[in-house]
This record gives structure tokens, C-alpha cells and sequence, in this order.
């Protein structure tokens, strides 16, 4: 063990040195030349089933969501009143979600942003999450954007909550130690048991899971992925995985939304 | 319950037509368990008929081992224009329905 000896003194010196490495030296990014969706990582039989609209599950809920959003409650007004018949006015909104909410300076998600058109404009409470009538809405209202690119703003306002999706992103947690990024950046397209694993991207979402057997919200999707990890997962809403939501949307970056999609 | 239906607005005569119906339902078995350790009460669709001017052309019997969201493909002879109505009914005997008109040249 002698030869260890000047090896470690060499390190020692070296750190002394060297100015200590920021976080964006020692976090290795995901090449934008591998962006690939997690469709790509499906069996033939899923992929048929989320290129089907009309055997899609996930349709189910666009469906409903198309409903309610040209229905008008009572004593207030319909979201098409607004947004125009079908949600014309809507087309590719979704693709730059999360974003901050200029009133309240908050990151705000689509599921958060129609809550917030409940509030203020339509006199309605806000409903919670994974509740059908906001699954449905999100499903629809993100459905509009099908096929649009993700593009989000990570600037200005945006940019302390993109730093703190990616110091979660980059933490390790749970019973297993494990970080986002080791399985996601390091790993992807490698097998985890039976599966393989993807890249992480939440552009299917709100998508339909079979281990769900229903349509899902991607904070769900969080969720199991930090129980996976044996990581007690946040609440919905919360402000970190609003955070994630935001960070996972920039590295997704020129991706096309699929939702509905339809995943294992 | 939100409820999709593929058939066709119209079919020659004699022609054998796709028909597809897709229900919203949870299917839920009544052999899950929730966090709490206690039993999800069984919850599920029992019966599919498919009826084409008030005949019975397909029929279906469902278990607890059909997925959520129950997908049904299947074929029948356009003989006459007609309305077709696909009903779903629960172990509770609640119903939901929907119809199609097909017309037949």
C-alpha cells in the first residue's frame, strides 16, 4: 500500500490548488445528439396502442376534459369563452409549461394555471390533483399541444426554480442513494429487471400507465419514481417537484408533447 | 363515465362491419388492498350487449380479470339501416349507454 501514499498527497495538494469544481462541472448533462423519448423505449404492442386515437386510453380523458371545458358552471363562464371553441386559442401553450405566473411570481404548471383560471376568473375552487375533473382538463388542454416542441423560459424569474430542479435532479435519496441522474443520464436504454430504462422525460404526461390502469399527472409519475428509490415522495403541488417539472421540461427540450401517452 | 364508440355512418348491404367501444370504468377487482391494509371494495362492469335495431348481435360477460377500461373489437352484417346501442351494466345494475345510426345502401 506504499505507492498510495504519494498518490493521496498528490490529490491533496491538487485540491488545495484547484479552486473548488461548481455543480455544473461535476453534473454531466445529457447530450442534446441522445434526446430520445420514452416512446422509443416501449414495446411495438404500446406504441400502437398510443399512436391509436381512438384505442388510446388516455383519450377517455381527453374526451371528458373536451367537455368541461365548453361547459359553463354555474353562474360563471365556460374556459371556451375565453380560450375559443375547442381551445383554438390554446394550440401549443402547453409546450412551455411550467412558467412563472406574473401576479404571484410563482412556477405555476398547467394543472396550477387552470386552478388559478378557477380562481380569479371563473369564481370556482380549485380543484385537487389527480381528481378526474383536473386530470381531464390538464389531458385535454395539454392534448392541444400535440406534437409542438417543448421550449420553456429558464430565464429571469424562472432561473432559481430551474437550479433547484436540478440540485433535486442531482441529489441522491432515499434507502437506495440514489440520484435521478444515475439512472437517467448514466444509464438510460440499459435494463433495470424486465425494463429498460428511459431517459426520464416527462412529455407523455399527463399519460395513461398500465401499472396505474388510469391516467396519471407527471407529479404522480415523480412520485413513484422517488417510492422507487425508497424515497418518501413530496406532496402534490409541492414547490421542488414544481421545480423538477421545470427542469425535466428544459432538458426535454425540442421533444414533441405526446400526451395523451400511454406508457408501462 | 366517458364513453368512445367506432362504427360506421354507413355500409353497403350485406357488408360485415368494425365495431370498437372503449368505457371509462376502474374495473376494480375487490382483491387490492389499500395503504391502510383494508379492501377495495369490488367495483366492476358485469355485462357489454351491443344491440342493431333492437337485436342482440354481441354479448359479452366480464370478470374481475378484465383491465380497467375495458377495449371491445367486434364484427357484425350490415343488413338493414338501423340504430345500434352499446350498453355497459355494473354489478349494481346501473347502466350506461350509447347509440350510433347506421344507415344501409
Amino acid at each position: 500500500m506504499k505507492w498510495l501514499a504519494p498518490v493521496i498527497t498528490v490529490f491533496t495538494l491538487a485540491a488545495a490548488c484547484a479552486p473548488a469544481p461548481t455543480a455544473d462541472e461535476t453534473r454531466e448533462k445529457l447530450p442534446a445528439s441522445d434526446l430520445t423519448s420514452g416512446y422509443k423505449f416501449l414495446q411495438a404492442d404500446t406504441q400502437a396502442l398510443q399512436d391509436d386515437d381512438f384505442a388510446n386510453p388516455g383519450f377517455l380523458w381527453v374526451d371528458r376534459g373536451r367537455a368541461l371545458f365548453a361547459a359553463a358552471p354555474q353562474q360563471s363562464k365556460a374556459c371556451a369563452a375565453c380560450h375559443g371553441e375547442d381551445g383554438a386559442e390554446l394550440k401549443g401553450a402547453a409546450a412551455h409549461y411550467p412558467s412563472v405566473d406574473e401576479t404571484t411570481g410563482k412556477l405555476t404548471n398547467i394543472e396550477g394555471r387552470i386552478n388559478l383560471c378557477r380562481t380569479r376568473h371563473q369564481g370556482l375552487e380549485p380543484l385537487d390533483y389527480e381528481t378526474d375533473d383536473l386530470l381531464s382538463l390538464t389531458a385535454f388542454v395539454s392534448h392541444l399541444s400535440r406534437g409542438e416542441p417543448v421550449k420553456v423560459d429558464v430565464s429571469g424569474p424562472a432561473e432559481v426554480w430551474y437550479r433547484r430542479g436540478e440540485d433535486y435532479f442531482f441529489t441522491r435519496r432515499g434507502q437506495y442513494n440514489l440520484a435521478c441522474n444515475q439512472c437517467h443520464n448514466d444509464n438510460w436504454g440499459r435494463q433495470l429487471r424486465g425494463d429498460t430504462i428511459s431517459q426520464g422525460h416527462g412529455t407523455a404526461f399527463p399519460g395513461y400507465r398500465f401499472e396505474w390502469q388510469s391516467l396519471g399527472s407527471l407529479q404522480r409519475r415523480l412520485r413513484d419514481c422517488d417510492a422507487g428509490v425508497r424515497a418518501e415522495p413530496l406532496a402534490y403541488g409541492s414547490d421542488d417537484y414544481l421545480a423538477v417539472e421545470l427542469y425535466l421540461a428544459k432538458r426535454a427540450e425540442g421533444l414533441p408533447i405526446e400526451v395523451p401517452g400511454v406508457r408501462r | 363515465m366517458s364513453i368512445r364508440i367506432s362504427a360506421p355512418d354507413t355500409a353497403s348491404k350485406n357488408e360485415v362491419i368494425e365495431l370498437k367501444a372503449l368505457i371509462q370504468h376502474p374495473m376494480e377487482t375487490g382483491y387490492r388492498r389499500n395503504n391502510r391494509g383494508e379492501i377495495i371494495e369490488r367495483d366492476i362492469i358485469t355485462t357489454f350487449e351491443c344491440t342493431y335495431d333492437g337485436d342482440t348481435v354481441f354479448q359479452a360477460r366480464f370478470h374481475p380479470g378484465i383491465a380497467a377500461n375495458p377495449f371491445l373489437t367486434f364484427y357484425t352484417r350490415a343488413t338493414k339501416s338501423g340504430t345500434l346501442e352499446f350498453r355497459w351494466t355494473d354489478q349494481n345494475g346501473q347502466s350506461w349507454a350509447e347509440t350510433h345510426s347506421l344507415t344501409v345502401k
